[in-house]
């Protein structure tokens, strides 16, 4: 779908009929701002709450946690999948160990992380890192033995080391799966750092959520959502501009240029870029 | 001792045999062969019949079981760096630039990339990709990006190019112009080509010679020898002559009854 004139208007007009249904079902059915405030509530405790400055403090902090935990989190998952890809033993020795510790929810572990970490910023960005470390252990172990094996045929016929291999063809091939996993352990990080919040915090938007909670007070509550929907958008559209920018070769990043058709048609041989669906307990 | 250099690939009794489960299969049956410098050699038999096996023994990327095959007087025990292969699919990392993607074994073999990227360019203007060096794979067409695989493998100044069925993957309109190019390149080059494929025509088409094989187990059937005078056009393949070798090489095929020949 294009941005044209038409579909830019349908779609702002889709959105204001849903606030004004919204709206008005509030108004006319009189239900109490406790159960599901109306848009212009909702509204007003976003204004309040950004110009006294209260949110942006709070955001500020969460988005540490989440980004901390998210460099932290994808680090070790991108060292610890290669190793897994690369030395059979660690696969051998690790990998069992690894899988159960994936189908575990790990955002069941907050509470103990908390415990053990305190209510400072270190049990947030453990508690993120956790669960942002799966999507890229998966992947970049895919990505890397995804390596077509004409490729590594080719590396081999010119007497390559298995580091010229590994750099020259298993690292770039597995970029894509990287950044997938990179992609899906951005939201994640964020989930794990609000879960932490929730379960023991001084400061941050899920800190701000819960005691809001308590207050009964559902208008700040919703413009609380609001904001971390926005940040998540956010925080997909950094990564999707970093993997446009990584991986301009890859063909499902461009349909701009048609290939070259004087016979058969160029197969792009790239394996496809596979997301890690992770079963996280939320 | 060392037989003297003569030839440029010197194969004897070469026999590769693969465990399976119930029992061996042999792919390649004491094979023995030479190539000269500078010759043009085809391989054609169908398909199971250890082309395939044979290229990868002398690529140095699959050991043989019994028997062995020297490049210059050499053994070949191993991936060597004076050999270039083209396979049936390009090949070519997406990532890396026309280029790039020929100075793959200049990079690999860590030669002097600046000398190299003008030897590089030269050949790309060879095989008519001039102006192409800073495109990417996937805005080439398939015979293009076949293109880039040949001068790949011609960059590095190899003793001798294996070819694996190297355009089986093109239409026919394109892989007879790749015949004819091949040929033009190979003519400007004199390289010592060894090249696969499953299509009579195409083998009596480029070699000087051609060695018919046998499908299970592998086993060299006949060597013709095909005297047509080079450069030739796509026309020779209308002439009594190429057919009568054409039809040679079908009729020993139907003599074993192999059908997918």
């Amino acid at each position: 779908m294009k941005w044209t004139a038409r579909n830019v208007g349908l779609t702002a007009l889709l959105f204001v009929a849903t606030i004004g249904a919204w709206e008005a079902v509030v108004r006319i059915f009189q239900i109490p701002v406790f159960i599901l405030p109306s848009p212009t509530q909702v509204g007003m405790a976003l204004y309040r709450g950004l110009a006294s400055g209260v949110y942006l403090d709070h955001l500020k902090y969460t988005l540490l946690e989440t980004l901390l935990g998210f460099i932290v989190g994808s680090a070790l998952g991108f060292f610890l999948g290669t190793a897994v890809a690369m030395n059979r033993y660690v696969e051998f020795f690790f990998y069992p160990y690894i899988v159960m510790f994936q189908s575990l929810p790990k955002v069941a572990l907050a509470p103990l992380i908390v415990v053990w970490f305190g209510l400072g910023l270190t049990s947030k960005v453990i508690n993120a890192a956790l669960v942002a470390f799966f999507p890229l252990l998966v992947n970049t172990m895919v990505g890397l033995k995804s390596a077509d094996e004409d490729r590594v045929s080719l590396m081999r016929s010119l007497a390559a080391s298995n580091q010229q291999i590994f750099w020259m063809l298993r690292l770039p091939n597995a970029l894509p799966f990287v950044m997938a996993g990179l992609d899906v352990a951005m939201i994640f990080a964020l989930i794990g750092a609000i879960v932490a919040e929730f379960v023991g915090a001084q400061r941050g938007l899920g800190m701000l959520i819960q005691s809001m909670n308590f207050n009964m007070d559902v208008s700040g509550q919703f413009s609380i959502l609001l904001i971390l929907s926005l940040v998540g958008l956010i925080l997909n559209r950094i990564i999707m501009l970093i993997r446009r920018r990584v991986m301009f070769w890859d063909p499902s990043e461009k349909n701009l240029i048609e290939p070259a058709t004087d016979d058969v048609t160029a197969t792009p041989r790239i394996g496809r870029v596979v997301e890690a669906k992770e079963g996280v307990a939320r | 001792m060392a037989p003297v250099a003569t030839e440029a690939i010197a194969v004897h009794d070469l026999s590769k045999s693969y465990a399976t489960r119930d029992g061996g299969v042999v792919a390649l049956d004491r094979t023995t062969f030479n190539i000269d410098e500078g010759e043009f050699v085809a391989v054609v038999g169908p398909s199971g019949c250890g082309k395939s096996t044979l290229l990868k023994i002398l690529a140095g990327i699959l050991p043989a079981s019994s028997g062995d095959a020297r490049l210059r007087g050499t053994l070949i025990d191993g991936p060597r760096r004076d050999i270039g292969v083209v396979f049936q699919s390009p090949v070519l990392f997406p990532w890396r630039t026309v280029l790039d993607n020929v100075l793959l074994p200049v990079d690999v073999q860590r030669l002097d990339r600046t000398r190299f990227a003008r030897v590089g360019l030269d050949l790309l203007n060879l095989v008519g990709l001039r102006g192409f060096d800073h495109r990417y794979p996937w805005e080439l067409s398939g015979g293009m990006q076949q293109r880039v695989a040949i001068t790949r493998a011609l960059v590095h100044d190899p003793a001798m190019l294996l070819m694996d069925e190297p355009f089986g993957a093109l239409d026919a309109m394109t892989r007879e112009h790749m015949n004819v190019e091949l040929q033009r390149i190979w003519l400007e080059r004199k390289k010592t080509v060894l090249f696969i494929t499953h299509s009579i025509p195409e083998a009596v088409f480029l070699g000087d010679r051609v060695l018919v094989m046998t499908p299970r187990p592998g086993r060299l059937m006949d060597d013709v020898r095909v005297d047509i005078p080079r450069p030739r056009s796509l026309d020779v393949m209308n002439t009594p002559e190429f057919g009568r070798y054409v039809h040679h090489i079908r009729s020993l095929f139907n003599v074993k009854g192999a059908v997918d020949a």
